[in-house]
């Protein structure tokens, strides 16, 4: 099982989350972060004091998948939240060691 | 708000002598409304501008409430009931009588007192001979005061507690306020002697909550975090459209607060300057809000929605001195100016360190001070004396607050610990989260 975390820019949540429903993948987790990377922060004023918002709001999806489906479910996160422009964000791929669902205690891929 | 020696005109019947606050200039003495009709007309202006001015409570607190961090939104709103109260209580057990002290008789004095309690006419009785009831009087005049006492919870906001914070609150509204108003609409050194005039109280109200907020924001010091290493720290406001609503309650309560310092309504002539009132009010705030609109278009690139909030109430407390006699044109420049203050002045109070959350130093008393002087150019003064109107209000404000403040410093203390002003006062003061739902806490 492989466990992926993708940083995507806010409007693209719901795109993505069509994208990968329509793969096959069943469940997600979505917080709201703030972060940086080589797109940088603006500068705003504030009743005549300039400051830098130098994190920017983004979302973090999570999705434990099935080995197999996961380079499928990378290529849509990719395709849904790409727009070309810098801050699109970054997809991370772990291995999962298990998964388990609390109601009926099934485990593995059974769980996903 | 001049002496209330309102000229009620031809008809014998209802009229009015000296009174506990009086004497106003000649307000043309058109038809008059016979006896009882004039007292009921007076009386009725004090009623509905005084609740409108009770009103403008509701104003600063959600105008202080939006422009506070989330952390500190229910101190704003506890500071901002309990002021009112206190301010009433006060102006019931001492205030009034420090603030009349010469029955209507005009006098050089520097202090007086008529009494202490207030004590209000009984049931069914009407003190025709006034031409109005004086407790619509003593109602109207202690919104006023309540008024002064919120402007100083704006600028300390953050991190003060509230314990001293309504301390200061009841010596201010129990004497600092009265003995300044003693001067003026009490009929006292400031009317007798230098002919000083300030209508609805940009010097008597606004200055006076100002410098008495400016000493208090010098004595207690900025909030952890602001100034630090040469840079000017943001603490952007919780909520703009409650910074706003406040701001346009306001705007609607100073109708009352301008429009009845008329003191008289039971002539044409004087329902017809109130409706000049209301219009140069409302033209000066709007001055005053395009002004700060187009200044920080051009200074930042960007229209600040809270300096245009400012620069409505600058326009406003720039009119307050004067709102009758002005054209509509030198209403909306006044107003216009009082707006180009607050956008010059709030970067250099962050320049020079003094933190002021909400602007309050250069709206009410900047803009407090260019309201009255201008008086000599608009109304019926010299500029010598609304300067010295100006200059002894700030002596007797600025003294009596920073000994207070200091006194407070140094014995029950102002500021919450550091530890504590990091959580933020909701919790550490009043227990009550303004927005639970959203707090970081489990």
């Amino acid at each position: 099982m492989k466990y992926l975390i993708a940083i995507i820019k806010p409007h693209k949540l719901d795109e993505v989350r069509d994208a990968l429903t329509e793969i096959g993948i069943a469940g997600m987790t979505a917080t709201e972060v703030k972060g940086f990377g080589r797109q940088k922060g603006q500068t705003e004023t504030y009743r005549g004091a300039e400051y830098t918002t130098n994190m920017v709001p983004k979302v973090k999806i999570e999705i434990a998948c099935a080995a197999d489906i996961a380079p499928a479910a990378i290529e849509a996160i990719q395709t849904a939240a790409g727009t070309g422009s810098i801050g699109d964000g970054k997809i991370f791929e772990m291995e999962l060691t298990s998964a388990l669902r609390i109601r009926t205690g099934d485990s593995g891929d059974t769980a996903l | 708000m001049k002496r209330m020696l309102a000229i009620m005109g031809a008809a014998g019947a209802a009229t009015l002598l000296a009174t506990p606050a009086i004497a106003q200039e000649a307000a043309p003495a058109a038809e008059a409304v016979a006896g009882g009709t004039a007292y009921i007309l007076n009386t009725l202006l004090f009623l509905l501008g005084g609740f409108l001015v009770m009103w403008m409570a509701a104003g600063f607190a959600m105008l202080e409430a939006g422009l506070v961090r989330s952390k500190n939104v229910s101190t704003q709103c506890i500071k901002n009931i309990g002021l009112y109260s206190i301010a009433g209580l006060m102006f019931w057990i001492i205030g009034y009588n420090i603030a009349y002290p010469h029955g209507g008789e005009a006098s050089n004095a520097i202090f007086g007192m008529a009494g202490t309690v207030y004590s209000m006419q009984g049931v069914g009785i009407a003190d025709t001979d006034t031409g109005y009831s004086v407790a619509s009087d003593w109602f109207f005049q202690m919104v006023f005061c309540a008024t002064t006492a919120s402007i100083v919870s704006g600028t300390v906001a953050e991190r003060i507690k509230i314990v001293p914070f309504f301390i200061f609150v009841s010596v201010l509204t129990a004497v600092i306020y009265p003995v300044v108003v003693s001067w003026e609409w009490g009929g006292g050194y400031l009317d007798t002697v230098w002919g000083f005039s300030d209508f609805a109280g940009s010097t008597l109200v606004h200055s006076t909550g100002g410098w008495a907020a400016l000493i208090g924001a010098i004595i207690i010091g900025p909030r952890l975090g602001r100034y630090v290493g040469g840079k000017v720290n943001v603490f952007p406001g919780s909520s703009i459209p409650l910074a706003t609503l406040g701001t346009f309650i306001l705007w609607l309560g100073w109708f009352g607060f301008n429009g009845a310092s008329q003191l008289a309504m039971g002539t044409v002539g004087d329902v017809s300057d109130v409706s000049k009132i209301f219009v140069n009010t409302n033209m000066a705030a709007a001055g005053g809000v395009v002004t700060a609109i187009i200044l920080t278009q051009i200074r930042y690139k960007k229209a600040d929605v809270t300096m245009a909030l400012n620069g409505a109430l600058a326009g406003l407390v720039s009119i307050t001195a004067e709102p009758l006699a002005p054209t509509v044109g030198q209403s909306v420049l006044i107003g216009g100016i009082g707006g180009a203050i607050v956008v010059f002045a709030v970067p250099l109070l962050d320049k020079l360190k003094i933190d002021d959350v909400v602007g309050a130093i250069p709206v009410h008393l900047f803009a407090g001070i260019w309201g009255t002087l201008i008086v000599a150019w608009t109304g019926d003064a010299t500029f010598v004396g609304q300067l010295v109107g100006v200059l002894l209000t700030g002596v007797w404000v600025s003294a009596a607050s920073a000994v207070l403040w200091l006194a407070l410093k140094y014995t029950i203390g102002i500021r919450p610990s550091e530890e504590d002003e990091m959580t933020g006062l909701d919790i550490t003061e009043v227990g009550v989260e303004s927005y639970p739902e959203f707090s970081s806490r489990m």
